[in-house]
This record gives C-alpha cells, sequence and structure tokens, in this order.
C-alpha cells in the first residue's frame, strides 16, 4: 500500500480493496475445475498477461463522477500487468467520441468507458467492438448491446425502491404518513428511474402517500433553493428522500435554516458527508442508499480479466458476465461504519 | 488616452442626432415600463395568494423569495451597467463559482469570516479587471473576452475543487444564514441586497459615472469626443459588475454554507434576462435598476409559486420563457403608445 502517498488515496485505495474483497469474497471451499487450471480470479494480484486499458470518464464535475475518475486510476495502480491510458474528462459528445476514437487507433486492448450520454455514444463503441476491442460500457448504458461486451453500473430504479421500503418501514405504523421527494436532474432518464422505482416501492405501505415532488440539479446550490421551497410548501410531512448527497449537503442547509426536524431524510449515492451525518445521527438524515463509485474500480477489474482471457471469482463462469447490477444497499446508523471507506468527498 | 480631441464641435456634430429622447419622455416611458412590470408581479402575487394562501402570504415566504433573488439580483445590478453601457458580460455566473470556490478552500476558512469574505471579493474583482483589461485596453469584443472568462474561470473553479463540495465550517458565516441573524425580520442578505440596489441606482442615475454609463452605451465615439475616457470607463464597468460577482459568490457561501463548482450555474442568462425585460436596452445606451430588480423579482416569485403549487421544472421553464417574451411585448406596446 506505500503507493498511497495521500489521505484520498488511502481512502479509494481501502475502498478499492474492499470492492475487490467483494468480488473474490467467499470462494475458498470451491473446488477448481481442472480445465480451468489457468482462469485467475479477476481480482487476484498475480501478474498475467500485460493488458492496456483505455479509460474515457467524464468530466469530474460532481463529487460523485470524480469519486468515480479516482476508483479508476487507484484500481489500475494496483496491477502491475495493467497499463492505464486515460482521456480527459468531457461532458461533450463529439469531445468523447474523438477521445475514445484516438483509444481505438492507440489499439488499447479493452476500453472502459462512461459515456456522458450513452445514447449518443453508442456508435464509437460498436466501432471498438468491431476493431475487436471488447468494450467496458461503465453506468451509462449503450443503445445497442452489440456496442460492448459487459456493462457494470448501478441500480436506479433500485435506489428508489431500497429508498422507498426503509421509508415505508419507518413509517409503517403511522396513519396517513407524508412523504415528499427531491429529485435530481428531470432531463436525466435516471432521475425518473429513481422516482419510479421509489412510487412502485411506496405502493406497499397504503397508509403512506407522496404529496410532494420537486426536481433539483444535483448542485449545493439548487437542492438549497428547492428544499427551501419544499419546506414552505409543506408545513408537515414525515419522510424526504433526496436523490443525491451532493444536492442533500444544500437541502440539509435549508433544513437548519428552516429549523425543522419533524420529520426523516434519507440521500442517495453515499457521499462521505452524509455518512458522517448518519453516524453523528442528531440531524435529519438517518440513511442513504447506495450507487456505489467502486464501479468504476470493478470495471478495471473486468477490463483486466477480459483483456487477460479470466473469468470472476467465486463464479462458476468461464467468461465474465454481459451485465452486472449493483445493488443499491441502504446505508443507515448501524452498517455506517462499513461503508465509510467508499465515501466520497 | 491622450489623444487631442475638439470636444465642442466634435460633440455639436453628433450629439443630437444619436442622442435619445429629451429626459421628460425618458423619465415618463421608464415610469410605464416600471408600472408594467410592477402590473405583473401584482398578478404574480395575486395568482400565488389565490392557489396557496396559507403558504404564499406567509412572513417566511417573503422572506424566502427576497433571499433567493439576493444572489442573482446582486449579479443583475452588475449586469444592468455592463449592458447599459453597450457591452455584455457571459462571465458572471463562472466567476460566481470561482469565488466561492476559492473563498471556502480549507486555506481561507482558516481566516475565517473576513478571510471568506475578503477572498470572495477580491477573485471577484480579479476576474473582473481581466475581463475589463482585454475589453477595454486589449480590443476584444465584450462577448467574446467574457465567453472566454466564462470557460477558465469554470475550469479553474473545477480544479481547486477536484469536483468535490466544500462545505464552511466557520460558524460566523454560518451563523449569518441563520433565522437569528435577521434584522426586523429582515435577512442579511437581503440586505445587502437592497445596500447593492440603492448604490446601484444612486450610481447610475446620479453620478457622473453613471452618465458616463449611458453616455458610452448610447455612442462610444460621441462619447470619446465628448471627452469621456471611454476605455477606462469600460474597465471600470467590467471591474463593477466582477466585485458584483465577489459579493454574490459570499452571499451564496452564506445561503449554502459550501462552495462548489457548479454554483452559479446560468446565471449569466438569468440576469441577462431579468435586465432585458427590467428596460434596459441590449444595445447599450438605457439602463435600469429598478427594471432589472422587479425582472429578478418576477423571476423568483414564479419560481415559489410554481414550488409552492408542487408544479414540476419543465412547466417551470416553459412559464419561464413565456413571461420573457409577453413582458417584453407589454412593455413594447406600452411603450410605443406613449
Amino acid at each position: 500500500m506505500s503507493q498511497f502517498t495521500s489521505r484520498r488515496g488511502l481512502l479509494f485505495g481501502t475502498a478499492a480493496v474492499s470492492a475487490g474483497a467483494l468480488l473474490t469474497g467467499c470462494t475458498s471451499n470451491e473446488t477448481k475445475d481442472d480445465q480451468a487450471s489457468n482462469e485467475q480470479p479477476a481480482a487476484a494480484d498475480t501478474p498475467g498477461k500485460a493488458v492496456t486499458i483505455g479509460f474515457a470518464g467524464p468530466q469530474a464535475d460532481h463529487g460523485w463522477l470524480n469519486a468515480i475518475n479516482q476508483n479508476a486510476k487507484s484500481r489500475a495502480e494496483r496491477y502491475e500487468d495493467v497499463t492505464l491510458e486515460i482521456t480527459e474528462g468531457s461532458n461533450d459528445t463529439a469531445q468523447q467520441i474523438g477521445q475514445i476514437e484516438t483509444l481505438i487507433n492507440k489499439k488499447v486492448d479493452v476500453l472502459v468507458v462512461l459515456p456522458a450520454d450513452g445514447k449518443a455514444l453508442t456508435q464509437v463503441g460498436l466501432k471498438a467492438m468491431r476493431a475487436g476491442i471488447p468494450v467496458v460500457n461503465l453506468d451509462r448504458i449503450f443503445n445497442s448491446p452489440q456496442a460492448y461486451r459487459c456493462w457494470i453500473g448501478g441500480d436506479n430504479y433500485g435506489m428508489g425502491l431500497n429508498a422507498g421500503h426503509y421509508i415505508g418501514e419507518q413509517l409503517k405504523d403511522k396513519d396517513d404518513a407524508r412523504v415528499i421527494e427531491l429529485a435530481g436532474l428531470d432531463n436525466l432518464e435516471l432521475t425518473k428511474q429513481r422516482t419510479q422505482g421509489f412510487d412502485d416501492a411506496l405502493k406497499n405501505y397504503p397508509n403512506i402517500k407522496k404529496v410532494a415532488r420537486q426536481a433539483a440539479e444535483f448542485t449545493v446550490e439548487s437542492g438549497q433553493a428547492k428544499m427551501a421551497q419544499l419546506l414552505q410548501a409543506q408545513s408537515n410531512f414525515d419522510a424526504l428522500w433526496n436523490h443525491d448527497d451532493d444536492q442533500g449537503v444544500g437541502a440539509l442547509r435549508a433544513i437548519e435554516q428552516a429549523g425543522r426536524d419533524d420529520f426523516l431524510m434519507v440521500g442517495g449515492a453515499g457521499a462521505l458527508s452524509a455518512f458522517q451525518a448518519i453516524k453523528k445521527g442528531d440531524g435529519v438524515l438517518k440513511a442513504t442508499v447506495l450507487y456505489p463509485p467502486t464501479m468504476a474500480a470493478s470495471a478495471i477489474d473486468l477490463a483486466r480479466a477480459l483483456g487477460q482471457g479470466k473469468g470472476v471469482g467465486g463464479l462458476a463462469e468461464f467468461e465474465i458476465p454481459a451485465s452486472l447490477t449493483l445493488y443499491s444497499a441502504v446505508v443507515d446508523k448501524d452498517n455506517v461504519d462499513q461503508y465509510m471507506p467508499t465515501g466520497f468527498k | 488616452m491622450t489623444q487631442p480631441v475638439s470636444p465642442p464641435r466634435g460633440a455639436d456634430k453628433v450629439t443630437p442626432v444619436d442622442e435619445p429622447p429629451p429626459w421628460r419622455a425618458l423619465v415618463f416611458r421608464a415610469d410605464v415600463r416600471t408600472l408594467s412590470l410592477l402590473g405583473v408581479l401584482a398578478a404574480l402575487i395575486l395568482i400565488g395568494g389565490f392557489t396557496k394562501p396559507d403558504e404564499f402570504l406567509d412572513t417566511r415566504n417573503l422572506q424566502l423569495v427576497l433571499t433567493q433573488a439576493s444572489v442573482i439580483g446582486v449579479v443583475t445590478v452588475g449586469m444592468t451597467f455592463v449592458i447599459t453601457s453597450g457591452g455584455i458580460d457571459l462571465s458572471v455566473g463562472a466567476i460566481v463559482a470561482l469565488a466561492s470556490v476559492w473563498a471556502t478552500t480549507v486555506a481561507t476558512q482558516e481566516y475565517g469570516f473576513a478571510g471568506i469574505l475578503f477572498t470572495a471579493v477580491i477573485v471577484g474583482v480579479g476576474c473582473g479587471l481581466v475581463n475589463g483589461l482585454l475589453i477595454a485596453y486589449g480590443g476584444m469584443v465584450p462577448f467574446i473576452a467574457t465567453l472566454a472568462m466564462l470557460a477558465s474561470a469554470r475550469g479553474l473553479a473545477l480544479q481547486i475543487t477536484d469536483g468535490s463540495t466544500q462545505v464552511v465550517s466557520v460558524d460566523a458565516i454560518l451563523d449569518l444564514g441563520e433565522r437569528d441573524a435577521y434584522v426586523l425580520g429582515i435577512p442579511p442578505l437581503v440586505l445587502v441586497f437592497a445596500l447593492v440596489t440603492i448604490i446601484g441606482w444612486l450610481v447610475l442615475n446620479r453620478t457622473t459615472f453613471g452618465r458616463r454609463t449611458v453616455a458610452v452605451g448610447g455612442n462610444a465615439e460621441a462619447a470619446r469626443l465628448a471627452g469621456i475616457d471611454v476605455r477606462r470607463q469600460r474597465l471600470y464597468l467590467y471591474l463593477l459588475s466582477g466585485l458584483c460577482c465577489g459579493i454574490a459568490a459570499f452571499l451564496l457561501i452564506v445561503l449554502s454554507g459550501s462552495g462548489q463548482n457548479t454554483n452559479g450555474n446560468l446565471y449569466e442568462l438569468d440576469a441577462i434576462a431579468a435586465a432585458i425585460i427590467g428596460g434596459t436596452l441590449l444595445t447599450g445606451g438605457r439602463g435600469t435598476i429598478t427594471g432589472s430588480v422587479l425582472g429578478v423579482l418576477i423571476f423568483t416569485t414564479i419560481t415559489n409559486i410554481f414550488a409552492l403549487n408542487n408544479l414540476q421544472s419543465d412547466v417551470q421553464q416553459i412559464a419561464k420563457g413565456a413571461i420573457i417574451v409577453a413582458a417584453v411585448l407589454v412593455q413594447r406596446r406600452t411603450a410605443s403608445t406613449t
């Protein structure tokens, strides 16, 4: 671990290690197939064939996206046999296409792409696959399954579902409970999925009614502004689900300014500040549903496995799966310590 | 600027052609405009009062609307000066972002309240200075110079933060945003906004600086011939806009308790829209602080009413567009019939 000099590096390093532990965990009692004797778990540290991984990520203008880039970098540094060709993050579709084409021309072995817009980058994904470069599509999914070899990403619907169930369980004994929702950017597909999951979960609890929903913009400023309005509009409610912990910093500020503490709040994503508030436990924020940025570290694992022709440890498969959907765990006071190292700033 | 000029003859030749209508007409027209804006605002208040009487007509809500108008309001006052002079400042949102993240770095926070305030203002003024020098002495078109500032200030803000949110831990700053800090029920942020508005109004309408600003916007060549140092005036105007952005950044830090590189998103468009519906001419030569502030209040009130009625953001955006069109059309009608 000596290569981690900064505190942040240490933090993400630990995050990456625990993600690796998840991948390789609980495999010791498995009998090994003789024919698969050259197969190694993806996350094993034993060096294999040298692999060059091209990584095209988003512009890190948001805590979570920054954590994605950091996770990918620090994970790649752990492997002696991995060279990471990383492009400048960009939210501009045309620019990102250009960057990926450059990586294709450089003939990297595997590509990991978190597209700014999955649909818009499908063509360049197809181009890479046709050029014989397997693509690991990270989080924002391409339009065509032909454009990637493997998809790994978060579960937006599951975030909503788990937030809804958590709130539902907390309020199940309360008659006529009122719930409000502070959503993220409404022009993103993921926001609709999060809301859909939330609504579906609440259907299990007939005593609960969602009385208001406002969309913010994933920023502290918008979170503060929209939450201040919501608090003014709803003089009493029992629970709030906020889609994103970054805008949650602003939302918590508005709640504090309004002097309100008569409800419970559930966040989303898994920011360090949210974990710390949950651990402290003296505010309205009681839990957050994860959208783990460690997925970028896992994407590097998968890319390495693809490059070396390995499977995933802990599974019977020879090949890595075509898709992996991460679980949106609920982090509350009981398990927050376990997740603390994965919190992003 | 030590060019020889012959003010009397040159000014005599040029000004009668290009000068705006006589003073009396100007004052009267401004009043009609202000009244039409007040009418729009009154209509909105009626709508708010009818749809959500309990929540809308509440002291807390009034405080909320004014607080939310404060940050963008201060920016708009600076913008009004720039547009009046025939310029444009597209970098205001980015400057607010840069000033807010720079002022909230851990290093700055060590110096407490004064450190954060000072840094925010200095960064704002510094960016304004660069804009002003590029435009006034570098001969760059304001649109391009401030566009370049927009890009680089956002980039620098991103670099400073690494995309993460910088939470403020200075109590003196946080307390200023709490309800205990209200003076006679007025939030300190709103007081700052009011002060900036009053000073802005006085400067634009009652000082030589204000008259020069209008003159430069009306006809820069005529202003130069009349002995105004146009370049220096332009420099001061972008400095002023930067200063307003620095103040706004500080207000935003107080309001949100943090600095983030996404702060001030699209402020440039909001400020320009507010100034334009307020009656400031985009071509320069006429500006009204009262109108701009009313424009800001109209936008903030719409947002408030929509949120209280739980309408979604798509509807809000459509309505905002419709209001801009309606307000400008109403103004044209009232302006042409008088």
